[in-house]
């Protein structure tokens, strides 16, 4: 018993089955993302002044991560063209590009985008605080000029409370950066460890919070200062550091991004799939040459989908 | 099960299954990519959460007309299987097992609807009827992606599992509502010192999740199927009206379902991730609970991607009983169903509206008089294309020569049923009445009346209609009258009063019946008991069906291949249909519903040539 148009297209449609069923699918995943991206603009909307964030994410790294995924879009295409036209090397050349393009898409998320985040501390002050530390927000200078108070004091963690879970990624950073501070930064240090409080590498916009140039956010993130400053536990609303726990800005972020990379993971392994010499991949090709290039063809719409999601978180995470 | 198989047309194929000659018993019965062989695991695991999600509800319905009494006979066996957090320890302790709690009468009620609607009737309606009918029906040798369709059936046995098992988690099965509303969602089932993972809520979460995953799969299985496996001659408009159902359920699904995937994650990293897609800032939570949060969050958020499925989700429960209705009300007034392309158009047009009037289930939340106004149009706007379905259905009867055998009996119910759920929730479309209305047990007189005389009574019909193609017997007509005669007039006793309850102010999650507000509705209190019993009664009356659908295998009066006379392809298969389904040629050279058609010798023409 066979099933009809697995490979040939059914001559009123115009479309072999698996075509169809990943077009379905596809509009089943806009829908999806469609939801995520709905839920941004919801919350973003509604965010209260001052607690979403604005220019931390790497322009020039994220940038560069989109012309890999659009340049395996077109390896995609090249490969299965190569199918069509029957030159079994050139697809294996084009299919071998577009995976290793994706595997480099994970890589550079997972070895530098995403743990750079978690290096990164951040502590909300109490808004009844706010003019005690008016030296690290600047309010008083952003009101003036009309724009959003800040509430965070971001940067490096150096110390944290006892009872703090992040006890251990003080330790750490404190470790990494010792050898780079300077005395009045290691005093701090020292205040924090006995006022039992956080102690923070400043970022450069609380270094200076009242300077011109922090009262935008920048493309390629500015240098980390070399000011440490201390805030007393007391003072603290909530921290954390830059995990999807720390404010809803992150938590799209990573639940956008982390399932947008599960879908390239998924992606990648189909490629794969498709491209190593097993019964559903290469060695269809000598039984049903037609078969494999429709397979690619189908899950290149799928990349290309993929890519098509790229293209709108990029500008909405790391530009707007 | 027949061992011939079919001759597919001589048309292209990929790689196909070919060698179904020596499988074993585990890849035809438990692991099969057959249509029918899954078809029917859907449905026998969808009439078991049925029955269990009945079973909860009769010890809720127990406590709301005995609060704080024990459950008769099986309170020590339940409480046994619950535990503590549903049932009373300290009573147990005292000698008294079985009295539920305020927790325990929540996590029933939240598990009843999660199971009734997304475990039970989902499954049955749209999954079993659907894949084992519509690919008969369009002359097709089985769905357009056989394997999917498998890895659909097993997905969703997954969520099964979960949902069975987060009953005996240390917290208890989930209890904030079928709707799953936070912040109380987000905080719920999370004791200091308790697990992320291993409560009911979250496994609610992921039971969900494997749910819609298999679901979507399954509408890109059915949709891909009605396009691309149509017989020949089998045009748009020769489509029996039970596929154009199918065809537009399927749709709803692919893209209702995904936004709530998506706010399933965002409460699941909620409460195990400590996100705040959902939680507040400021919020004040009276025990400790096992997570912390930034806040900053939207409850409204959640409402709003939650209700954007569960409006379409309700039409995915009525789309293919009206569906199954057609058929075998075609079937059976030996006429056509009047005004099929109407039909055609209306079930388009429920489908695309059915998107967009979600908010009407959120008239409370303050939204304001203009987008108020917009969703209140556009659902008085969608009884349209409703009421032009029921009533085409009821015309269809007019000069009819009906034959009321058991499917009809269910089928004709259906009609009235279904027209008094309908016309109950016109009232409920408007922002004003729900002032008064929302949260009720007007609603719930409302809903049940839609889903459970009238999906659930055209899921009967089409059990009664369908078991002897698919068994080769008939069920025992004594048994069937029994089972119709008595659930009608039971199920009538258990939710008409649910309206007077409603009107008098009787919340929907009192647990304890509305007598700590008795003062205020006295006058319907005794209704809670007039009500418990009916559905004890209707409990009963099952029970004829239970003993028919399992014995009438085996003991059954065999039936032919086209018993019912009926002209639609899935009675041209022998009996019951062999793998590839048709063993002659397929040439569809008429409708679907060519009966009575003047000048003929018989009183139906078969679609088929």
């Amino acid at each position: 018993m066979e099933i009809p148009h697995t490979v040939t297209a059914r001559p009123d449609t115009g479309l072999y089955s698996s075509k169809l069923g990943i077009w379905l699918f596809l509009a089943s995943e806009v829908m999806l993302f469609g939801g995520l991206f709905s839920a941004y603009i919801f919350l973003r909307l509604g965010s209260e002044p001052g607690y979403w964030p604005h220019g931390l994410l790497n322009v020039p790294v994220g940038t560069m991560n989109t012309a890999v995924l659009i340049a395996s879009s077109v390896t995609v295409v090249f490969a299965w063209a190569a199918l069509k036209m029957r030159k079994f090397t050139q697809y294996k050349v084009y299919m071998a590009i577009t995976i290793l393009c994706g595997i480099l898409f994970l890589v550079v998320k997972l070895s530098y985008e995403w743990p750079d985040k978690f290096d990164h501390f951040g502590v909300f002050v109490k808004k009844s605080v706010a003019e005690k530390y008016d030296f690290l927000l600047g309010n008083s200078h952003l009101k003036e000029k009309g724009l959003e108070p800040r509430w965070e004091v971001a940067g490096h963690l150096l110390h944290a409370p006892e009872a703090s879970p992040y006890r251990h990624l003080a330790e750490h950073g404190l470790h990494h950066e010792e050898s780079h501070l300077d005395a009045e930064a290691k005093a701090k240090v020292e205040e924090a460890k006995s006022k039992d409080s956080y102690a923070i590498l400043l970022d450069a916009v609380n270094a200076d919070p009242k300077s011109p140039e922090n009262e935008r956010p920048h493309f390629i993130p500015r240098k980390r200062s070399t000011k440490v400053a201390v805030v007393d536990k007391a003072d603290v609303d909530h921290a954390s550091n830059f995990t999807p726990r720390h404010s809803t800005y992150f938590a799209t972020y990573f639940l956008i991004t982390g399932l947008h990379g599960l879908h390239v993971l998924g992606g990648i392994l189909v490629f794969i799939y498709f491209w190593l010499p097993i019964p559903g991949g290469t060695l269809l090709y000598r039984k049903n040459p037609e078969h494999l290039a429709n397979r690619v063809e189908v899950a290149g719409l799928f990349w290309h989908f993929v890519d098509l999601v790229w293209i709108f978180v990029f500008p909405i995470f790391y530009l707007l | 099960m027949a061992v011939s198989h079919a001759h597919s047309p001589a048309t292209d194929h990929g790689h196909g299954d070919d060698h179904h000659h020596g499988l074993s018993f585990l890849q035809k019965y438990v692991f099969s990519t057959d249509h029918k062989v899954i078809g029917i695991q859907y449905g026998v695991t969808g009439l078991a959460f049925l029955f269990l999600g009945f079973m909860l509800m009769l010890v809720m319905r127990w406590q709301l007309a005995h609060p704080g009494e024990a459950v008769p006979f099986v309170g020590n066996l339940l409480h046994n299987i619950f535990g503590d957090t549903v049932f009373d320890g300290a009573k147990r302790a005292a000698g008294i097992a079985g009295v539920l709690t305020p927790d325990g009468y929540n996590t029933f009620g939240a598990m009843h609807g999660t199971i009734m609607v997304f475990f039970g009737v989902v499954p049955v309606a749209f999954a079993a009827f659907g894949n084992y009918v519509v690919p008969l029906q369009i002359g097709a040798p089985d769905m357009c992606f056989p394997k999917l369709n498998m890895a659909s059936f097993w997905c969703f046995f997954v969520s099964c599992v979960i949902m069975v098992g987060s009953f005996f988690v240390g917290t208890g099965a989930a209890k904030s509502g079928w709707t799953a509303y936070p912040p109380l969602a987000g905080i719920a089932d999370m004791p200091e010192g308790g697990s992320l993972w291993w409560n009911g809520q979250t496994l609610w979460l992921l039971g969900m999740v494997f749910n819609i995953t298999g679901s979507l799969l399954g509408s890109v299985n059915f949709i891909a199927t009605i396009i691309q496996l149509r017989a020949p001659g089998m045009t748009w408009m020769r489509l029996p009206f039970f596929v154009w159902a199918q065809f537009v359920t399927a749709f709803l699904l692919l893209l209702a379902f995904p936004p709530l995937e998506a706010a399933g994650l965002m409460q699941f990293t909620d409460r195990v991730f400590g996100t705040s897609f959902f939680m507040p800032t400021g919020l004040a939570v009276a025990k400790a609970v096992g997570q912390t949060w930034a806040g900053g969050g939207s409850p409204v958020l959640w409402q709003h991607l939650f209700w954007f499925l569960a409006h379409p989700e309700v039409y995915v429960l009525i789309l293919p009983a009206i569906g199954m209705v057609a058929e075998i009300v075609a079937n059976n007034t030996r006429k056509p169903i009047y005004g099929y392309k109407s039909m055609v158009y209306a079930v388009f047009a429920l489908g695309f509206l059915s998107f967009i009037v979600w908010a009407h289930h959120m008239y409370m939340t303050g939204m304001g008089a203009k987008v108020a106004s917009f969703f209140q149009a556009t659902t008085i706007m969608i009884s349209v294309p409703s009421v032009i379905l029921l009533t085409s259905l009821i015309l269809s009867l007019w000069g009819g020569s009906i034959r009321f055998n058991n499917a009809m009996l269910f089928a004709a119910a259906f009609l009235p049923m279904f027209g008094i759920g309908g016309l109950t929730g016109i009232p409920l479309a408007f922002n004003a009445v729900d002032l008064f209305l929302h949260d009720t047990y007007y609603v719930i007189g409302h809903f049940h009346y839609v889903v459970a005389p009238g999906t659930i009574f055209a899921i009967f019909a089409g059990v009664y209609h369908w078991y002897p193609k698919a068994t080769g017997r008939h069920l025992n007509v004594f048994l069937g009258r029994v089972h119709f005669w008595g659930s009608l007039v039971a199920i009538n006793g258990l939710f008409f009063p649910m309206f007077l309850q409603g009107m008098a102010g009787v919340h929907r999650r009192w647990y304890d019946g509305g007598a700590t507000y008795e003062g205020i509705i006295a006058p319907v209190l005794k209704w809670n008991n007039f009500m418990t019993v009916s559905a004890i009664l209707l409990a009963l009356f099952q029970l004829p069906f239970i003993y028919n659908f399992f014995s009438s295998i085996f003991l059954g009066q065999k039936a032919n291949d086209n018993p019912w006379e009926a002209t639609t392809l899935e009675w041209e298969t022998p009996t019951p249909p062999p793998h590839g389904n048709f063993v002659k040629e397929i040439n569809v050279v008429r409708g679907p519903y060519e009966y009575s058609v003047p000048g003929e010798s018989k009183d139906f023409l078969t679609q088929n040539a």
